[in-house]
């Protein structure tokens, strides 16, 4: 495993071409949340011609929803989601409004990498199942789209050194497969 | 006959929602811990140790370990020698599941309808509730909280009855394998086996309540858990799907009697949050 790399927020292109598969890294800034319900919303208001809520360009999508933050606290715990059920809006964030990253945990499928590969983005991971530890990344945390949707609403966060382990790079290395085939037994 | 009061029932299922969110079983916990030893992966054994850490700091802090706190699944046995009073024992239960979910922290996710709104209730009701009558004058509440990421990959297969053991071990092992690192391993893999279609389903719940590790009665199911858990760590997936020894915790398998003319076989993962608890009134 690498050392730790600091990233902070926006992505940029530069930034991106530096994150490689199987690197870890500690994510910083701002991050907005969004889950199956917000990307279906985003991909139709985009089809009609509709302008976002938020502006995605060099922004990163944490597919996560909380549990409602204790008193004292900025946020309840908030590990990712299952990054799969959104393969089939994602490809349209990165081409049509310029979104650079995205965090979950899991595989993507051929139409997401084939995305990133033409928009020159990045697929990490965090922790499926350490939402507790997470919450304690994340600084600040504000409703900005869907209240409608309680814990799908689209949140707007503020983290520092969240823990991630970059998963898809830019270039489409894969560590799912790469791993997987590494430790596969006949 | 003993009386039981709606209102105890509902303070335990509130009671038992919180803390199933907040306090990993021990046997999960110190299963995890074992399996460390045995993951060779740096990235396994990474999440391993953070999932632990995980593990550790909700209890200590009372939050709910992961995000996810399910869809309340409720087992109730009711001796047939308790007399329930107060009202309905299922307004009691989804009242304890809306109790516990708003005054535990926990997140609310279930939805009203399954396809056409899908509002969110907003009290995590209503709960899942499984009632079988027993013998006796107790009364058992099992809470087991159910995650998506997991649930979703799930599979059910009506196999003919001569397709024999080897094609049970196929299904099982290519939904594994489907799910990959979809699930959050590594993953508790219930099955059931037998019945009909809703019973192998039913089945494939409940052994995922069995303590982790422990065995079928019968030695040949007992056998075939143990080789179908060799097989699914050698699939590579590994935690989180990131490659590793360790995929699966545990396969338990539950059987039934079944028609002459069938051979149901259903597959329930589970995360590596694999939550139960229980109490006895």
């Amino acid at each position: 495993m690498s050392q730790v790399k600091k990233v902070t927020m926006p992505l940029t292109d530069e930034v991106v071409s530096t994150l490689k598969a199987g690197d870890q890294v500690a994510l910083s800034g701002v991050i907005y949340t969004a889950r199956d319900k917000a990307h279906k919303k985003f991909v139709d208001m985009l089809n009609a011609g509709e302008e976002l809520p938020v502006d995605l360009n060099g922004q990163l999508i944490y597919y996560a929803g909380p549990t409602p933050a204790k008193p004292g606290q900025a946020i309840g715990s908030v590990g990712p989601t299952t990054s799969s059920r959104m393969d089939a809006f994602a490809p349209v964030l990165m081409d049509k409004v310029g979104l650079k990253g995205m965090l979950g945990k899991g595989p993507r499928d051929k139409g997401v990498v084939d995305a990133m590969l033409r928009n020159n983005c990045v697929y990490m991971v965090a922790i499926g199942g350490t939402g507790a530890a997470i919450s304690h990344s994340v600084k600040e945390a504000e409703v900005i789209a869907y209240p409608e949707y309680q814990s799908e609403a689209v949140r707007r966060l503020v983290v520092e050194d969240l823990p991630c382990i970059v998963a898809i790079d830019s270039e489409g290395n894969n560590l799912f497969e790469q791993g997987i085939a590494q430790y596969k037994q006949d | 006959m003993k009386e039981i009061t709606t209102e105890q029932i509902t303070q335990a299922v509130r009671d038992l929602c919180i803390k199933v969110s907040y306090d990993l079983p021990k046997d999960v916990e110190s299963c995890l811990r074992k399996s460390l030893e045995k993951e060779e992966s740096p990235f396994g054994k990474y999440c391993l140790e953070q999932i632990v850490n995980n593990a550790v700091l909700a209890r200590d802090t009372e939050q709910a370990m992961c995000q996810d706190t399910g869809m309340a699944v409720v087992y109730v046995e009711v001796g047939q020698d308790v007399h329930i009073v107060g009202g309905s024992i299922n307004d009691a239960i989804h009242e304890g599941v809306r109790q516990g979910y708003n005054d535990g922290y926990l997140r609310k996710s279930v939805c009203a309808d399954p396809v056409f709104d899908r509002v969110n209730t907003g009290d995590n009701t209503p709960a899942v509730i499984h009632t079988e009558i027993v013998e006796g004058e107790n009364l058992k509440i099992t809470v087991v909280p159910k995650g998506a990421g997991s649930e979703n990959m799930g599979a059910l297969k009506m196999l003919k009855p001569t397709a024999g053991v080897e094609a049970v071990k196929q299904f099982i092992i290519d939904t594994v394998n489907t799910a990959g690192g979809n699930p959050c391993p590594p993953i508790i893999v219930g099955v059931g086996i037998g019945g009909t279609m809703e019973k192998c389903a039913e089945l494939a719940k409940e052994a995922l309540k069995r303590e982790i590790g422990s065995k079928n009665p019968d030695a040949r199911y007992a056998a075939l858990e143990e080789e179908l858990l060799e097989k699914i760590n050698k699939s590579g997936i590994g935690p989180q799907g990131l490659g590793g020894r360790v995929t699966a915790l545990a396969v338990h398998i539950e059987q039934y009697p079944t028609h002459i003319a069938t051979m149901p076989v259903a597959v329930n993962l589970n995360c590596h949050a694999a939550r139960h608890r229980e109490v006895i009134l």
